[in-house]
């Protein structure tokens, strides 16, 4: 049986992991490739790296980051960030990420995402959505570190992006991102039941139940979170155990 | 003496992490990533491996010029296919460019490449089915084989795939896979091993398979 992923999500900026809280406020979490290390040896499915640095010096850090930690864990690695071309892509791929992750540039640009994947194939491909939530079961798409609305409904550019050749699709409530309540539910499973390909729940994770809630109610195929795991409140390996006891089919 | 491992590069996709993995677990071999006919001749063992499209693979396997000796290499060295490089090994797949039936393959094992059809199944936990299948899942080790060595059964891989193998001799079958059915996820002839799965992404007993695979006397 497929087993349910649990990622790990390395914020990373100048070189170091940081986390915080509604995408602001930012605390120093530690070295990128400990952490990563660290994570492997607890059992983590993949991980993730967002780069969330606004200078293009920055930028090639994480290229460096990328190149040592896949020469030293080897497991699934997923970068985004200030991906905006298929150069980028092409980068990251090199430096050894095994997908890509897009978000406000696949929404500028949607032809993005279909030439990538045409390109690399979709097993690459992920795009990122950002979600606020405007009404009871409605929301909205939101770009540029959540500071842009893009004007788009959630879930009609999930499928959008799906059909363009995304292979995955990382969604995070901003409402609930940093916040420890738990993923926005309504939102992962509007979108999961939606698309045919792979839906990551991010954004509010606090404790062990959230994660699988993100898999039996919201139909997520794999929970993402950071601060839980990066302040050493609970390992990958526990998290497991808790979710296999729950009846969900992990890989211990 | 160190041997060469050479992994195959025709130009389609990363071959970095496939690279870092044997680097990894024969850091005494010299691996490298081959780019002329040369290089598969001179290898002792050849790595094919592949992602994205069939018909991207193929063609740029064709124009590469190393297709010549990647089907020299595969009548006596010890060769593993990984993902696409596994579908690659058959005789056709049914990813085609638009307006195509089949797109044909190397033909050194018998039988073609489909495509899941999953729509409107649900899993176990009433949740669907998704195409692409990505994620970690059990290897059931349907024969022994020396890659299996030191990998217990049942045992989980990565995979990320949308099309799978259907071997048409059942010895050919080494491990299979259950995604809405059952499926072959490893397949082995004579001096060939391939894998569905990433076992450069799967972390301690995928880098087992590759340390198996350059020890491996067939």
């Amino acid at each position: 049986m497929l087993t349910k992923r649990i990622i790990p999500c390395l914020d990373v900026t100048a070189g170091r992991v940081v986390k915080g809280v509604n995408f602001v406020g930012l605390r120093d979490a530690g070295d990128p490739v400990e952490i990563a290390k660290r994570y492997n040896t607890q059992g983590a499915d993949e991980l993730t790296f967002l780069d969330i640095t606004a200078t293009s010096d920055g930028r090639d850090l994480i290229l460096h980051i990328i190149e040592d930690v896949a020469s030293q864990v080897f497991i699934p690695l997923t970068v985004g960030g200030g991906v905006r071309t298929v150069a980028d892509v092409r980068r990251l791929l090199n430096a050894g990420a095994d997908k890509v992750s897009m978000n406000s540039s696949a929404v500028a640009n949607p032809d993005l995402v279909s030439d990538a994947a045409a390109y690399y194939g979709s097993q690459c491909i992920v795009v990122a959505i950002d979600a606020k939530q405007t009404e009871a079961g409605n929301w909205e798409v939101f770009t540029h570190g959540g500071r842009t609305p893009a004007g788009k409904d959630v879930v009609e550019w999930a499928c959008e992006v799906a059909k363009r050749g995304a292979g995955e699709i990382l969604l995070t409530s901003m409402n609930r991102d940093g916040s420890k309540d738990g993923f926005d539910l309504a939102l992962t499973a509007a979108v999961s039941d939606a698309v045919s390909v792979p839906v990551i729940a991010s954004g509010g994770v606090g404790n062990l139940q959230h994660l699988v809630d993100g898999i039996t109610k919201g139909h997520a195929d794999a929970v993402l979170a950071a601060s839980i795991f990066h302040y050493g409140e609970y390992t990958v390996g526990q998290a497991k155990e808790y979710m296999a006891a729950q009846g969900i089919p992990v890989r211990i | 003496m160190a041997q060469t491992i050479a992994i195959v590069d025709y130009g389609m996709g990363n071959l970095r992490s496939v690279y870092q993995a044997f680097h990894h677990v024969a850091p005494d071999e010299n691996v490298l990533i081959a780019r002329k006919p040369e290089e598969i001749r001179n290898a002792d063992r050849v790595v094919l491996p592949g992602q994205g499209a069939m018909p991207d693979c193929m063609k740029h396997l064709e124009e590469s010029g190393l297709l010549e000796a990647l089907l020299e290499a595969s009548k006596s060295k010890p060769l593993l296919g990984v993902c696409v490089g596994e579908q690659m090994l058959f005789d056709r797949s049914a990813e085609v460019r638009p307006g195509e039936r089949w797109t044909s393959c190397l033909g050194l094992i018998s039988g073609e490449v489909r495509r899941f059809e999953l729509a409107g199944k649900k899993q176990a936990d009433g949740s669907a089915y998704k195409v692409p299948h990505m994620g970690w899942n059990q290897i059931r080790q349907d024969r022994q084989h020396p890659i299996w060595n030191g990998i217990p059964d049942l045992t989980s891989f990565y995979f990320v795939h949308s099309y799978y193998v259907v071997p048409q001799r059942a010895e050919d079958v080494v491990g299979s896979t259950e995604y809405g059915a059952w499926f072959t996820s490893a397949v082995a002839r004579d001096n060939i091993f391939a894998t569905q799965f990433h076992p450069e992404k799967s972390a301690e007993y995928g880098l087992k398979l590759y340390q198996n695979f350059v020890s491996w006397q067939p």
